[in-house]
């Protein structure tokens, strides 16, 4: 396939999950925020720019992350490249350019929402602070577009280069999210933080788990109440979980299998992300903490980043 | 001004129903006008749905506007159309010949048959074509060509496009859609099918790959991009073909050969079906600012190693001037006299005529040679004496620049409009599809229809619409 087609899938579909990512951040912010400040410690909004990994742009910008600036940053600002909306602008452009390679459906679900952000934006005033009982519905929006993005995706396309390049997309983007939100909260999921009976980090694990919708999923793999170290495990290594970063390396490895057979060639990319699994898959919780949570992060997400840049050189640029 | 007669479609003028409309008539009569309107808004529905618009505005405006579609097919029956179909072949055929030969040994010029400067002074003239010959002698490969109706028998060709006519993806969408909203209406015809244009044009496109020792050909089709106003054609044709969608920065000619950027790196292209003007196509021959074409695209072509469709310099054969000579060019090359009718039109250019143009300046409409999408021209029953007085100085200051012709009575066909259903002035463009092994033609093409009373403007910049085109069974 065409190469910049193959660029265009890969971030259209890391668009539309970053955007549902930062809807689920915006989520559990409102909610910790809404808690009395001895719980979160009153600096949820600026955590949620970590989250997503902005805080240093939005702080060219902004003076104060308190709740509209930040909402407005992360939905609206088209100076932000990573807000819903330029995700949404940016994803509606590649699906334009790439268009043959949808179906319909994947094309309708990108351009219902960005009909739905234009017309939050035309019953705006100008200066007028967007109330939440405006922004939440359309942050259901933005959820609803990636599962229908995803959903149409996976019953209805071809399974070829194209899809195998989309799915690249989403996965490399969730591991990174994943990631991130991990290492933002890392201090909290420290072993020594664990304090008997109700801790107030309860609030502050459950919002990890809300954050990758496995809220629900823990206590369903573990059966117990909510524990620092195994939401690390669930997050980090259990292939079960669908937002885990084993999960995630199971599916780009796959994927990026899948290409070299397809192409019958294979190649530094496909060597990366086996080597990566590999490591997840024979990893455990007490060597994650015994080397540092947030060093093992940081060489996560960097070695991500890598096999990023691996994949254009091996496919994207030639 | 005498009041103009039109002939419609469906009466013949008279009191009776023509006999191909006799089942759509009984239809429309037996259809009450809420369920026509229903119709009507569920077929927006779907031609939104597939995203089906004709221009895309700047992103900051979401109106990507749909052409106005006219739920009311239009009928033409298989002996009518057969007669059309074998004029439009011929035509096509002379096109062909009279390009092979303009960018050949010019035969026509040295019979004198036509003004050599009608040629030279084109400015679609490309005398880097000069010397070359096109694959299996096809420079047109797509065709579309402008008909009018004026009454039982009288078609007449209203506009040669050899370049890259466009609109084909609507004729191919309304059919799709009316057989989904009017599937009764379809059961009690017999109708001549579309769908397998897009087979038909990838045959021919294949047919005319150049000859290569291994392997299929491999056909792409090459746009500006998302932001030219026929970007949904494309991608739509491009997805029926099932060939790649490129632009020109996927492209790279490599020692005379083009190549395409792929996952699997740089993939040879023999056949680019190009939606791109000659100006724009390759910025080392032509327009160097062009950042829409690939450079180097017509060395690929003189070596032989791409067929291009349509070929470099079609544009020749489609202006206004030259088109009054067509019927002497059908004759010329294949020794016929032409099937099809051209409208009667004085070249101001002769003196003769030009004082016939003057004369009558009042009754006729006169255009500029080289202008299109009705700018430049003069609709004299329309005009002003100070509009007239003001042309007429542009007319004999350059009289070769015009042409005039009389103005048309275009037939009228019943369309469903805002208070009913009401006769409305139509033309049409059946697509001409040429290969190495001739040429063929889908039954029908787009009909374009002027929406507004009165109007004899089809175009959809103008508000124009289209409808479905049936060529049934003789009944």
């Amino acid at each position: 396939m065409l190469a910049r087609t193959a660029d265009n899938l890969f971030w259209l579909a890391r668009y539309v999950e970053r955007a549902e990512f930062t809807a689920r951040i915006i989520d559990i912010t409102a909610r910790l925020a809404a808690l009395p400040k001895a719980y979160g410690g009153g600096a949820e909004w600026e955590s949620a720019l970590s989250a997503v990994g902005s805080l240093e742009r939005f702080r060219e910008t902004y003076e104060k992350a308190d709740e509209p600036s930040v909402i407005e940053f992360l939905i609206f600002d088209p100076a932000n490249p990573s807000s819903i909306r330029s995700c949404i602008e940016s994803a509606r452009t590649n699906a334009r350019a790439v268009r043959t390679a949808l179906t319909a459906d994947m094309w309708q679900s990108i351009n219902s929402a960005w009909l739905e952000l234009r017309a939050l934006e035309q019953m705006r005033a100008p200066f007028e602070r967007m109330s939440r009982e405006r922004t939440d519905p359309f942050l259901d929006v933005v959820k609803a577009m990636s599962r229908d993005f995803d959903g149409a995706a996976y019953r209805n396309m071809l399974r070829n280069d194209a899809y195998w390049f989309s799915r690249l997309g989403l996965y490399m983007e969730r591991a990174d999210n994943t990631a991130r939100i991990l290492d933002v909260k890392y201090h909290v999921l420290l072993p020594e933080t664990e304090a008997v009976g109700g801790s107030l980090d309860y609030f502050q694990w459950t919002s990890i788990l809300r954050a990758v919708s496995a809220f629900t999923a823990y206590h369903w793999v573990y059966r117990q109440s909510v524990k620092p170290w195994l939401i690390a495990d669930l997050l980090i290594l259990k292939k079960e979980m669908p937002r885990s970063l084993v999960s995630c390396y199971d599916n780009l490895a796959r994927n990026l299998d899948a290409i070299g057979n397809a192409y019958g060639v294979q190649g530094p990319s496909q060597r990366h992300a086996r080597a990566m699994l590999l490591r997840l898959e024979s990893g455990n919780v007490e060597a994650v903490f015994e080397r540092g949570l947030h060093e093992f992060l940081t060489e996560f997400i960097a070695d991500n980043t890598r096999l990023g840049a691996i994949v254009a050189e091996q496919y994207l640029v030639n | 001004m005498v009041e103009q007669t039109f002939w419609d479609e469906m009466t013949g003028g008279g009191a009776d129903v023509r006999t191909v409309y006799g089942r759509v008539n009984e239809w429309l009569k037996s259809t009450p006008p809420d369920v026509l309107a229903a119709r009507r808004t569920q077929a927006e529905l779907l031609f939104r749905r597939i995203g089906i618009t004709f221009a895309v505005y700047g992103e900051k405006d979401a109106a990507e506007r749909l052409i106005p579609f006219d739920i009311i097919p239009r009928v033409i029956g298989q002996s009518e159309w057969s007669l059309m179909e074998k004029g439009l072949i011929q035509r096509v055929k002379a096109i062909n010949a009279f390009l092979c030969d303009i960018y050949g040994t010019r035969e026509i010029l040295r019979a004198g048959l036509i003004p050599p400067d009608l040629v030279f002074g084109n400015p679609h003239f490309r005398p880097e074509m000069a010397g070359k010959r096109a694959p299996h002698d096809v420079w047109v490969h797509i065709a579309g060509i402008d008909m009018v109706r004026t009454g039982e028998d009288e078609f007449y060709v209203l506009e040669d496009n050899a370049r890259t006519p466009s609109g084909v993806s609507y004729m191919l969408e309304n059919r799709e859609v009316m057989m989904r909203l009017l599937p009764d209406l379809f059961s009690n015809h017999r109708i001549a099918p579309v769908e397998n244009y897009t087979d038909l044009l990838l045959n021919c496109l294949r047919s005319v790959a150049p000859p290569r020792s291994a392997g299929e050909p491999v056909v792409a089709l090459l746009t500006p991009g998302p932001y030219n106003s026929a970007y949904y054609e494309h991608s739509f044709l491009a997805d029926r073909l099932g060939v790649e969608l490129v632009e020109g920065h996927d492209l790279s000619v490599r020692d005379g050969v083009v190549y395409m950027r792929t996952t699997q790196g740089p993939r040879r292209v023999d056949v680019l079906y190009r939606r791109i003007d000659d100006d724009f196509i390759d910025p080392l021959a032509f327009r160097p600012d062009s950042v829409l074409g690939v450079p180097g695209l017509l060395d690929a072509y003189a070596a032989g190693n791409i067929t291009l469709a349509n070929a470099i310099g079609t544009g020749v054969a489609d202006d206004k001037a030259l088109y009054t000579y067509m019927p002497e060019i059908v004759k010329f090359y294949l020794g016929e006299e032409a099937i099809l009718k051209n409208v009667p039109t004085w070249r101001c250019r002769e003196a003769d005529a030009l004082k016939y143009v003057r004369e009558h300046i009042g009754e006729l409409v006169v255009k500029e040679v080289n202008g299109s999408g009705g700018y430049g021209m003069l609709v004299g029953p329309h005009a002003s004496k100070a509009e007239i007085a003001e042309f007429e100085k542009k007319l004999v200051a350059q009289p070769d620049n015009y042409i005039a012709q009389p103005t048309l009575s275009l037939s009228t066909c019943p369309a469903f409009v805002e208070n009913g259903v009401a006769p409305r002035h139509v033309d049409l463009r059946p697509f001409v599809l040429t290969g190495a092994e001739g040429s063929r033609v889908v039954p029908g093409g787009l009909t374009r229809v002027a929406m507004r009373a009165g109007s004899l403007v089809v175009n959809s910049s103008q508000g124009g619409g289209t409808k479905d085109t049936w060529v049934i069974e003789d009944a």
